[in-house]
């Protein structure tokens, strides 16, 4: 039990996906602009993240390994996440059409989302069971939810602000985001 | 060799239940996707007045291909989109006539009598909200030009104390006959010319008093439609274009020339 909380926080927020592995980069930045839109992102990634590692782990421990088809992880697992990404989005489309609308664009936007194959893969390399592999991506994904969130709040706040030309735009949100990378290294502190 | 083998079969084979995963649980989730809604939008002006009733053009267009909202649900885009919802929702298009906004009032400043003694913030609506008369007639135009700011086209202009219409700009989102406190512009279908330019409902002398160019409700004009076109009510002609078919009779006889002749006159 110590072990699954360690891995849920120590993916969370010691090896930050965005933060601390710079995977997620696109939509970390391209989304981040309201916080309601950065939130549904991140509850679609949560629950993306959750479903494509239990998959990934299952397929890695029953199919390629019995095979010994290691070095063919990668393209397996892209393959099988991009299948999951649709099925979750058509299951979601006909079970609860809210929650579709309100993930909306978002949840084709993840089968490109590099933070999930990044998942499966230190999963993989981790040498996690099926149990820490859902509780590891779970982790990663409230991680990326945080980091995204932060940094939506942070961009409403630059908006208003009268900034020197040359910075506005993108420069600062850069800036930001590397501020906020620099700040999550305290977490590192916390040695698990 | 062998592992050349056995990775592209086991590939093979993940890929074929994965697909054939996805067409089977795509046919089992498969929802009813309107297209018309798309295909309608894509046809809808896109300028999102909301002349239509609803929040926008996405929002009749999902209306429209539902079938709660008619074919000629845009008064903007006229006929021509009309034309092309109808071709898509395939509905022979009613055709839907353009309508103009038209300025009941024709009590410039040579006809009636500014007060003057409004100094308020220069708008219709503060002006009505006040209650300090702007001009004697309690019903005409205040030419702070409300109805000027909500246009979307610039098609209104304040002359001489009166709000007027242009013709050609306007395209008859109405939005000047909402944002107008008196309620005194109306939208006319584009081939109807005669209207009444007047909406004072007082009776006939009090309406002299106050602009020359008032309707006094004489009913002369009733008297010489053939069609039961126009009505007095209130002391006032309204023509009702249901049934009006632009003879002029009325507008030549009219003894305060308030209504406005036919186009071909």
């Amino acid at each position: 039990m110590t072990s699954l909380i360690m891995i849920m926080i120590g993916n969370a927020l010691i090896h930050n996906v965005v933060l601390n592995q710079f995977l997620g980069i696109c939509s970390f930045l391209g989304v981040s602009k309201q916080i309601k839109a950065s939130a549904s992102l991140g509850v679609a990634v949560i629950f993306v993240i959750t479903i494509a590692s239990a998959v990934a782990s299952l397929l890695y421990d029953y199919v390629l390994a019995p095979f010994g088809l290691d070095f063919m992880k990668t393209i397996v697992f892209i393959l099988v996440i991009a299948a999951l990404v649709q099925i979750v989005e058509m299951f979601l489309k006909k079970t609860s059409p809210a929650i579709y609308k309100a993930l909306g664009i978002f949840l084709p936007l993840i089968t490109t989302n590099c933070a999930v194959l990044g998942v499966a893969l230190t999963n993989v390399q981790n040498g996690y069971n099926l149990i820490e592999c859902i509780v590891s991506g779970f982790g990663t994904a409230v991680g990326y939810t945080i980091a995204i969130v932060l940094l939506a709040s942070i961009r409403t706040r630059i908006r208003e602000e009268d900034l020197p030309a040359p910075l506005r735009g993108a420069p600062i949100v850069l800036i930001a985001a590397a501020l906020m990378s620099i700040a999550f290294m305290g977490f590192a502190g916390l040695s698990f | 060799m062998k592992t050349i083998i056995i990775t592209t079969l086991v590939i093979t084979i993940i890929g074929i239940v994965v697909g054939a995963g996805l067409v089977y649980i795509g046919n089992k989730f498969h929802v009813e996707v309107d297209e018309r809604e798309a295909a309608v939008r894509e046809v809808l002006p896109g300028n999102n007045c909301g002349a239509c009733g609803y929040a926008g053009c996405d929002a009749v267009a999902a209306a429209i291909a539902a079938g709660e909202a008619p074919v000629n649900a845009c008064p903007v885009g006229g006929a021509a989109v009309t034309k092309m919802v109808g071709e898509i929702m395939g509905v022979s298009a009613e055709a839907a006539e353009r309508k103009i906004a038209f300025v009941r009032c024709k009590g410039n400043c040579d006809v009636t009598h500014n007060q003057g003694n409004y100094v308020g913030i220069r708008d219709c609506r503060s002006a009505v909200l006040a209650g300090i008369p702007v001009t004697d007639c309690d019903y005409g135009c205040l030419g702070f030009g409300s109805c000027v700011a909500v246009c979307p086209q610039n098609a209104i202009t304040v002359k001489n104390g009166v709000a007027e219409v242009n013709r050609a700009r306007c395209v008859g989102c109405g939005l000047c006959a909402k944002a107008c406190p008196r309620g005194l512009i109306e939208l006319i279908p584009e081939s109807k010319r005669v209207a009444v330019q007047c909406s004072n409902k007082d009776r006939g002398p009090l309406v002299k008093k106050v602009c020359s160019a008032g309707c006094i409700g004489c009913t002369l004009c009733v008297r010489q439609c053939g069609s039961d076109a126009i009505s007095v009510t209130d002391n006032l002609a309204h023509v009702d274009y249901e049934k009006c078919i632009q003879c002029g009779k009325c507008a030549e006889k009219c003894p305060s020339k308030v209504i406005i002749p036919p186009l071909n006159a």
